[in-house]
């Protein structure tokens, strides 16, 4: 099993044609994710990266029976390339794109939550199930297949902590970023939920940072409705506050949203909590007995 | 982005909301002509983007023009916070019977745009939320159908809004929300709304930060910018599209993504160092944009080591390292750099590196504790 990707993943590229999309199709291809197609609006009938291109995404749906979307557009495209592969019948919208106005994803996001269709993102790496498909940007040589299910809202730095694990020989289960932005698709809770279910994953690496209350969320979702193991880290604990650190969501204001609150409420919750990210490998390690 | 209280000021009015009348000056004469034309008292007040202008007494009272001049003379260069001030807004003054905070934040944890009211209005609203939680009310707006009139009137009766004031308060409320909207921002706050002696409301002081993603669509706003309240070497950033926020340390660092740079950080901080900045080149950089980080870097004077850590996903190291080359071909090395390569495309970055003569580095822990102790030698 895994969560939300897989051999029966059917992919297509939103914005193929670009610098971005068009290189990391190429590389979800050669990982050897089953992608069916690429949407570029005014290039249908064209072909790139060896598979065809269409104008919409219902074009691209009807053609290749696509399930999955990736997202590689402008911002200021993002929000419609989202709503039109949801209105497409797409099931799971994973959104690459940075930079996407947070008042244009809280309409997206109340817009989904109407249908049964599920984001990811924006501003993420996207998700892999190591050996069965990646939907996303990190470099697919650094995971292997394995139990161990990993969320995080930072990009890199959970390339950093799954190459970590891999070199202990630990395998993942599927590796999902969901984001850095204040409004999200999907949150810790909606992956972990869907973690504690899969018989695949045996424990849960969770990675979260500054700002916000989402790892305080999931703190009370891992203590009431969690039976896996959880090992955790929050990035940020030098940060200063009223500084956003990149990330649009990772700031820390009105004195909320610090590290110190988060692992405070997440070792409350019976979260192992790593002092560095280095750290998490021996943690994970330490539960199955390694 | 945040705005000056006179620019928010401007932003309400044209959504309908009454504000004092007044004008900014740069001068003390500007602010006695403003006063002289305003007639009787004056409030003279400083226009820099920090709270607490009032407690650094970078807010006075004027009882005529000439008053007025004194003040401005007072207030103008004044530091605030580290800010200096430029201009006074020199506002009519407000006959003030009671103080009111109306907000709008966006809500993550709900996913809503929400308006808080206080009838605590005129301090500081979050110590008013550390302190005295259930003096706030709170309406989430939803995105579809906006904000309503039945939300004005709970909002009204639960702020204790005198009856023949709701109209005028459902209005303001109103037209906040369009103006926040429209404007794609983040915070939009009144405090205080001042229900004034002759039982009119007034918006005294304003705030408004607007979404930096959202500026594309907001030509007007994003000119209101002003860089003279900004770090130097944040705005040269920004030109580059790359996230930096100086900081006191000496170790420079450039990496790649948010979670990473700070968690670089953490770990120089955890070997006993301190870095000098966040740099997140962002996903996808070019070798150009690469150039300019580390230029920016090596322009800090506090900077005794680099550090460079990149683990490539959308970010393809053979471009760090073209843009590492580049910009020590321009400014050449003047301290020295820690560099980590690994992910997408690590074997072409190495090799492009490799005349280069940098320390180099295998994983973060090593990397940090290499430039933590450059940093000490």
């Amino acid at each position: 099993m895994s969560i939300l990707v897989n051999n029966n993943t059917r992919l297509i590229v939103q914005g193929i044609t670009g610098r971005e999309g068009m290189f990391h199709a190429e590389q979800m291809i050669a990982y050897g994710t089953n992608v069916v197609g690429g949407v570029t609006p005014g290039k249908g009938g064209q072909w790139a990266v060896g598979v065809p291109v269409f104008d919409s995404v219902r074009d691209a749906v009807r053609a290749t029976e696509a399930n999955t979307s990736i997202i590689y557009v402008p911002a200021a495209f993002s929000p419609d390339a989202i709503l039109e592969a949801v209105d497409a019948g797409i099931k799971l919208v994973v959104c690459i794109t940075e930079g996407v106005p947070t008042l244009d994803m809280v309409r997206v996001r109340a817009y989904i939550d109407q249908t049964d269709a599920r984001l990811i993102g924006p501003n993420c790496p996207g998700l892999i199930t190591p050996g069965a498909a990646k939907v996303g940007i990190m470099p697919g040589h650094i995971h292997i297949p394995g139990n161990v299910g990993v969320v995080s809202r930072s990009g890199t730095l959970t390339y950093e902590v799954v190459a970590a694990l891999t070199a202990r020989g630990i395998g993942q289960s599927t590796a999902v970023g969901i984001g850095g932005d204040p409004i999200i698709g999907s949150t810790f809770i909606d992956i972990l939920e869907l973690f504690e279910t899969d018989a695949d994953t045996e424990q849960v690496v969770m990675i979260g940072e500054i700002g916000g209350t989402d790892e305080e969320e999931a703190a009370r979702f891992i203590r009431d409705h969690m039976s896996k193991p959880v090992t955790g880290f929050i990035a940020g604990q030098t940060a200063p506050p009223g500084k956003r650190m990149g990330h649009a969501g990772a700031i820390i204001s009105g004195g909320k949203g610090t590290a110190a609150e988060k692992v405070q409420a997440l070792e409350a919750a019976g979260v192992r909590m790593a002092k560095q990210p280095t750290d998490i490998a021996e943690l994970v390690a330490a539960n199955i007995g390694r | 982005m945040n705005l000056h209280e006179y620019q928010s000021k401007r932003v309400f009015a044209r959504y309908g909301i009454p504000i004092p009348k007044g004008e900014v000056a740069s001068t003390p004469t500007e602010a006695r002509e403003i006063a002289g034309k305003l007639g009787g008292k004056v409030v003279v007040k400083s226009q820099v983007l920090v709270g607490g202008r009032g407690k650094a007494g970078g807010i006075k009272l004027a009882v005529d023009k000439d008053d007025a001049e004194e003040k401005a003379k007072a207030i103008l260069g004044m530091d605030i916070k580290g800010l200096t001030v430029a201009k006074v807004l020199v506002d009519e003054a407000a006959d003030i019977k009671d103080e009111i905070y109306l907000g709008l934040v966006i809500d993550r944890a709900r996913r809503r745009v929400v308006m808080m009211g206080s009838s605590e209005g005129g301090v500081d609203i979050e110590e008013v939320a550390a302190t005295m939680p259930d003096k706030i009310v709170k309406v989430a707006i939803d995105p579809c159908i906006g904000f309503r009139s039945y939300q004005a009137m709970d909002l009204a009766t639960a702020l204790g809004i005198p009856k023949e004031l709701t109209r005028s308060f459902a209005q303001i409320a109103s037209g906040l929300y369009s103006a926040f909207v429209d404007s794609d921002a983040s915070l939009a706050e009144i405090n205080p709304l001042v229900v004034t002696g002759d039982g009119k409301l007034l918006a005294v002081d304003g705030k408004m930060s607007i979404d930096d993603n959202a500026l594309y669509r907001h030509k007007a706003l994003a000119e209101l910018r002003d860089p003279s309240e900004e770090d130097p070497y944040e705005v040269e950033a920004r030109r580059y599209d790359l996230s930096y926020v100086k900081l006191d340390g000496d170790i420079g660092c450039m990496v790649n993504g948010a979670g990473l740079s700070m968690a670089t950080m953490d770990m120089i901080k955890l070997f006993g160092g301190a870095p000098a900045n966040f740099l997140d080149i962002g996903g996808g950089a070019t070798s150009e944009r690469v150039a300019a980080a580390l230029r920016i870097i090596l322009s800090d004077q506090n900077v005794k080591t680099v550090l460079i850590n990149i683990f490539g996903g959308i970010t393809r190291c053979d471009e760090v390292a073209r843009g590492i080359v580049t910009a020590l071909g321009e400014v050449g090395a003047t301290c020295p750099m820690v560099v980590r390569l690994v992910g997408t495309n690590e074997t072409e970055g190495r090799a492009i590196l490799a005349d280069a003569k940098m320390e180099t580095a295998s994983t973060l822990a090593e990397a940090a504790q290499k430039a933590v102790a450059a940093s000490q030698s």
